[in-house]
């Protein structure tokens, strides 16, 4: 299983919204992307897994155009969870994971007991089997991003892309969901906003600014303080840990004034 | 109930049997439709007559009530069950696809550019007497369909576009309507067009059921082909595209054939309101959101509620037949206000 993007490019509305992006993902890595809002995250997501065309370059997923396998095949290597992903409908916890089976179903292979227990592990796996059977909107954001994980998990797929796969979660669960996608045996490629967290579960980082990919490879070699400075606008200080690993510090801009802190009596 | 009725739909039993269950209820209304009346007739007779009329069984019957069941009554039940089904297998369809809870299967415009297509003909004469005014309408109903489909289009992707593009349409062919029709209908006319804009199947015949009978089963066909598709556009299109559908190749076939539908349907008994918007909310109540059980399950609602309506508009008024987009129409907002509170208590 071998996803990469070479020269894409795309646009809409008349703007360059992906200039030239050249990525190639490595089997079995957990790749994150990093980027100011706007910096087109979401837009290389929805081009690498095929639901939008580049205008230019092209997507390859096994060495074949992503275009020319079918949406079906495409689904069965590679499972997308939405940055937002929402709905009126009345369905329950279970059959929202239900969905995840979609691509491996058909008239000539009809829902079987192996499918439920599938999306049984699935809901296990995202610590939420014991909420199955609740309607969709009497669950709390973070429930949903869960089980909006799970169903990608339902999937299958080797390939999971995560489009802000914490979005919502309390901090114990943005940590163990993400430990959670690093256990699988999967290829993962998640966009993510806390550069602590690209640190700790990332094996490399891609840094998206202004539609252009400007930084690639390993955390300590991606995660610096110029780079930051640079792509984000903040002042940080990086630790590197003797393992190899690097966690990052923000500071404010502007010390706080004199008299905030002789307000607050420290 | 509704996990019950999923795991039921699931096994190849569940299904026989739910289907066996659907087309008992079918015909028990039909029943109903042919027996009761101005003059009620006898159930007996009723069974007695279609037995005549489809194996030569020879029941010696009067002819007038063998005439009032088969060629009067028993043809207006089979086109109000099939225009019910239509009507409300269009409207889940589409409020599935475009994720709007009040899309219904005029939201196309559909039904206003029959309307025009109607008066065309019956009013200014287009077509000198070659088109009759059902083949009016259902040309009015494709061409609006065809112009809201290319402003849609034209507005940009996603489902506001169609809806959006739907409303204008469909101004823009009711006011063509009204302005053919003050500019040009003589009183008797305008009252005509009127009660036909209205819906009503008084005029309704065999014939009319030889069309819409097979447009009804190949709709319900096209639609349940697409059942998991439409289950798969739960989160939106991208995120059925992520799940293997190929969202454009279903778009086409669940907008046309709703279209398709609806112009028959439209040209056949006029434009009746509030089937394809109520029944669709009205069967995921009762059975939940899977199109595989929904789809079937509205379908047998709308063709029984029609059935029930035509009824009460030919026995609510002695001596008078109210048009049944009237009674739909009564029956189906205040519906429509319960679901809509059902809706916030649960939610
Ligand atoms: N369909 C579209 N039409 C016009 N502009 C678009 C479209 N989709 C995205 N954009 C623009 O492209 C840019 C990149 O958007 P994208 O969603 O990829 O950013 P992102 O990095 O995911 O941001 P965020 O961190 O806020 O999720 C934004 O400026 C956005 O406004
Ligand atoms: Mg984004």
């Amino acid at each position: 299983m071998t996803l990469s993007a070479s020269r894409v490019s795309w646009s809409a509305g008349g703007v360059d919204i992906l200039k030239e992006v050249s990525l190639t993902v490595e089997t079995g890595e957990f790749l994150g992307i990093i980027g100011p809002n706007g910096s087109g995250k979401t837009s290389l997501m929805s081009l690498i897994s095929g639901i939008r065309k580049p205008k230019r370059g092209e997507v390859l997923l096994d060495g074949f155009p992503i275009g020319t396998l079918g949406r079906r095949t495409v689904a069965q290597r590679l499972a997308l969870v939405e940055q937002q992903a929402e709905t009126g409908e009345r369905i329950t916890a279970r059959q929202a994971v239900e969905l995840g089976r979609t691509p491996y179903l058909g008239t000539l292979s009809p829902w079987s007991p192996e499918d439920d227990e599938i999306v049984e592990a699935a809901l296990e796996n995202v610590d939420m089997a014991h909420l199955a059977d609740r309607l969709w909107h009497t669950l709390s954001g973070g429930e949903r991003q869960r089980l909006h994980i799970a169903r990608a998990l339902a999937q299958q797929s080797k390939i999971l892309l995560l489009d802000e796969p914490t979005n919502h979660l309390d901090i114990g669960h943005q940590i163990s969901l993400l430990d959670l996608v690093r256990r699988q045996d999967l290829t993962v490629v998640a966009a993510l906003h806390d550069l602590n967290h690209a640190a700790m579960f990332c094996d490399r980082i891609a840094v998206m600014q202004a539609g252009r990919l400007v930084a690639l490879g390993r955390p300590r070699e991606v995660l610096t303080v110029e780079r930051i400075r640079t792509v984000f606008g903040i002042e940080v200080e990086v630790e590197h840990d003797f393992d190899g690993s690097c966690s990052i510090r923000y500071r404010a801009r502007r010390p706080r004034p004199l008299a905030a802190i002789a307000a607050a009596g420290v | 109930m509704s996990r019950v009725l999923t795991q039921a739909g699931r096994t190849g039993t569940g299904r026989v049997g739910a289907a066996l269950a659907a087309l008992v209820i079918l015909f028990a209304a039909l029943w109903m439709g042919a027996a009761i009346g101005e003059t009620a007739i006898p159930f007996k007779t009723v069974a007695q007559t279609v037995a005549n009329r489809l194996w030569n069984a020879g029941y010696p019957l009067a002819p007038i009530d063998e005439g009032i069941i088969w060629s009067y009554r028993l043809s207006r039940a089979v086109v109000a069950a099939s225009c019910g089904a239509a009507l409300a297998l269009s409207g889940a369809v589409l409020q599935s696809l475009l994720r709007n809870p009040l899309a219904d299967p005029y939201i196309l415009g559909i039904s206003a550019g029959a309307s025009t297509g109607a008066v065309s003909v019956a009013i200014l004469g287009v077509g000198a007497g070659m088109l009759t005014l059902p083949l009016g309408a259902f040309i009015g109903a494709l061409v609006a369909f065809v112009l809201v489909s290319l402003l849609a289009v034209k507005a940009g992707r996603g489902t506001a576009a169609i809806i959006l593009a739907g409303v204008a349409g469909s101004q823009l062919f009711n006011a063509l309507t009204s302005f053919i029709v003050t500019k040009a209908a003589t009183a008797e006319q305008a009252r005509g067009i009127m009660f036909w804009l209205l819906g009503n199947l008084s005029g309704v015949r065999w014939p009319d059921a030889w069309l819409a009978v097979p447009a009804t089963l190949l709709g319900l066909v096209v639609c349940l082909w697409h059942a998991r598709p439409l289950d798969a556009f739960t989160f939106g299109s991208e995120s059925a595209a992520s799940l293997g559908i190929s969202v454009r190749r279903t778009y086409f076939a669940l907008v046309g054939v709703s279209a398709m539908m609806t112009a028959v349907m439209v040209s056949i008994v006029g434009s009746i309101g509030f089937v394809g918007l109520v029944i669709p909310h009205a069967a995921r109540m009762l059975v939940g959101v899977r199109h595989g059980v929904l789809l079937p399950a509205a379908a047998l609602i709308g063709a029984v509620f029609m059935i029930l309506a035509d009824i009460l508009s030919r026995v609510l008024i002695p001596g008078q037949v109210l048009p049944i987009g009237v009674i739909t129409a009564l029956v189906g907002a205040p519906a429509f206000a319960l679901i809509l509170g059902q809706r916030r208590d649960r939610a």
